[in-house]
């Protein structure tokens, strides 16, 4: 085994980013010369194992305990760990998801390796692996090396397309937990799902964010911003300056000291484009700024704008893609 | 109860663009330095665990003479007690270096129940020394947390912000919680506070004040290293601006180009 990827699932579903890693996984182990493993941790979770089979797979390890239905992070730790012993791959990856960060680092910090995280990009050089990460902020790139026999890294979500599913060549081995039920330290009280058909920011292909602009009713103008991103099928953002203004949950926040975003296109909607903003947003592909300043330095880094109240254009521009979509 | 709050001196992150390869390569940041702007919350957090549940509040960080500073600007909002961890041997660190620093200082300031930290920091931006540091006190480790329910029977309960929703979770002590920003309003450093900080004598502890094996720490160590830093690349985008006769033609205007662009 090259690479171990591990496929992270909420309530049987698979999160996007983890497809993402495991085609780019292929390339890479094609590449080392070895196989392509992936793990999937849970309780009658087989279908996610047999939708990694069709990613490109060699061997999928499909675990399942009822100690294991959901996320846990020692349980689950063991779990890696176990088949990492057991089959000394060269590298392990994982989603750069909340708990995927988590479960690399105490994988990685328990098993002595060192760790690569939220990472944009994954190479091979010279049979090793090699991760390139954003870091100040996104102000700075490095390329990671590692020093041992085992490197780790987590992968930001869209950093790579999503594979195409093809022939499930691979085959599925099956096992169990390997933390005893009753060491487990931590239970989960209670889970609170954020509201269906909300789309998540760092997964999202489309987001539509608000900033200051809406200050004059701001509660309608998050309104036109999510009225836009809904007819898009996609995310809805902001500005910190909304977030701190109260307009808007901070869970919504695009930038340095919110989410790192990367989709197809981004419409900022009343984001003046503070640097902050834009270590968050700067590497979406389109991006698009309807603000009233034809001054804010949103412009410098968009490649369409519209110089313009967002409380008319951003409502004409729903009405335009509703007739469309 | 016993608190131990992790911090790290970061540069300000108005100026973290202003900030050369050159600097960061030799070590010698000249931009402002601050308390890591993540770490404000856990501060906060520890100062109203301590209003809640009582006991002591001790502040930690690995770095040279000058990130005493972070430590005085912790306790100038209100904590008692500071440690700065400072040698040559520990320089470049990396996480598990860091963790394994950390771990051994909060081990011999005594018995800990809950450790904070902040989500990361605006430099590194791995988030890694928080779980390094559950693992190496063999703590349970408690991330991304937007408010601590409770503390109690040996055990905490806190909320946590995950891709798909809010999770409730109860773990023994000790813990590691690293927080989000949502978790509480940082108060700012009070006028007695910068006074009583300017005056405030922080111990320092080298390698050999703490029960750490000489090359388990420190760039040598490190398994992880940072190689080819770089700036990325600029976005080189000239907008076009769109601007029809109407609200309404700007739209559709605007409409054609980007599914043109094919991201629609």
């Amino acid at each position: 085994m090259s690479i171990l990827v591990y496929i992270e699932q909420f309530n049987g579903q698979a999160s996007p980013v983890s497809w993402e890693v495991l085609g780019k996984a292929k390339s890479l182990a094609g590449q080392m010369g070895g196989k392509l493993a992936a793990v999937v941790i849970g309780n009658g979770v087989e279908a996610v194992a047999n939708e990694a089979l069709t990613y490109g797979a060699d061997v999928v390890h499909l675990v399942e305990d009822a100690s294991l239905a959901a996320f846990r992070i020692e349980p689950y730790a063991a779990v890696v760990e176990d088949l990492v012993k057991a089959h000394s791959p060269k590298a392990v990856l994982f989603p750069a998801t909340t708990r995927g960060r988590d479960l690399s680092a105490v994988v990685a910090c328990d098993l002595g390796a060192g760790l690569a995280a939220d990472c944009s990009d994954l190479a091979v050089d010279g049979g090793e692996l090699t991760a390139v990460r954003p870091v100040f902020s996104g102000n700075m790139l490095t390329t990671v090396r590692f020093v041992g026999p085992l490197a780790v890294a987590s992968i930001r979500p869209r950093s790579f397309p999503t594979p195409e599913a093809d022939g499930a060549a691979g085959e599925i081995v099956r096992s169990g937990a390997v933390m005893a039920a009753g060491d487990i330290r931590e239970q989960i009280d209670s889970f609170e799902a954020t509201a269906g058909g909300e789309v998540s920011l760092t997964d999202a292909k489309i987001i539509v964010s608000g900033g200051r602009g809406v200050a004059k009713d701001p509660e309608l103008g998050f309104k036109l911003v999510k009225d836009l991103a809904d007819s898009l099928g996609g995310a809805m953002g902001a500005s910190r300056a909304a977030v701190d203004a109260g307009y808007i949950p901070y869970k919504h926040q695009v930038g340095q000291t919110g989410k790192t975003v990367r989709p197809d296109l981004y419409i900022a909607c009343g984001i003046s484009g503070a640097i902050q903003h834009l270590a968050g947003m700067g590497n979406s592909k389109i991006i698009v700024a309807i603000n009233k300043d034809p001054e804010a330095p949103i412009f410098q880094v968009a490649n369409y704008g519209v110089v313009g109240d967002l409380f008319e254009v951003v409502p004409a521009l729903t009405a335009e893609f509703k007739k469309r979509l | 109860m016993n608190i131990v709050v992790c911090v790290k001196q970061t540069p300000d992150t108005a100026e973290l663009p202003k900030i050369s390869v050159a600097e960061v390569t030799s070590g010698d940041i000249k931009t402002t330095l601050v308390l890591n702007p993540w770490d404000e919350f856990a501060v906060e957090e520890g100062l109203q665990l301590q209003d809640r549940f009582g006991g002591d509040v001790t502040v930690v960080t690995v770095g040279e003479e000058k990130a005493t500073e972070a430590l005085k600007d912790a306790i100038a909002r209100g904590v008692q007690s500071a440690v700065l961890l400072s040698d040559p041997a520990f320089a470049g660190s990396d996480a598990w270096g860091t963790a394994t620093i950390l771990a051994a200082a909060i081990k011999k300031n005594g018995p800990v129940d809950v450790v904070l930290a902040g989500k990361q920091s605006v430099d590194g931006n791995s988030g890694l020394v928080a779980p390094g540091l559950a693992r190496k006190l063999g703590a349970t480790l408690l991330t991304n947390v937007t408010k601590i329910v409770d503390v109690a029977g040996g055990k905490i309960t806190v909320e946590r912000q995950l891709e798909e929703g809010r999770e409730t979770l109860t773990a023994s002590l000790p813990a590691v919680v690293s927080v989000s920003k949502e978790i509480n309003d940082p108060r700012y450093p009070t006028f007695m506070g910068i006074r009583k900080a300017s005056k405030a004598q922080i111990p320092v502890w080298s390698l050999a004040d703490l029960d750490v094996r000489a090359g388990s720490v420190g760039q040598t160590a490190a398994l992880a290293q940072w190689t080819d830093l770089r700036k990325p690349a600029a976005r080189s985008s000239q907008v076009v601006l769109v601007k029809e006769a109407t609200v309404e033609a700007t739209a559709a205007k605007l409409a054609d180009l980007l599914m043109a662009e094919k991201v629609i």
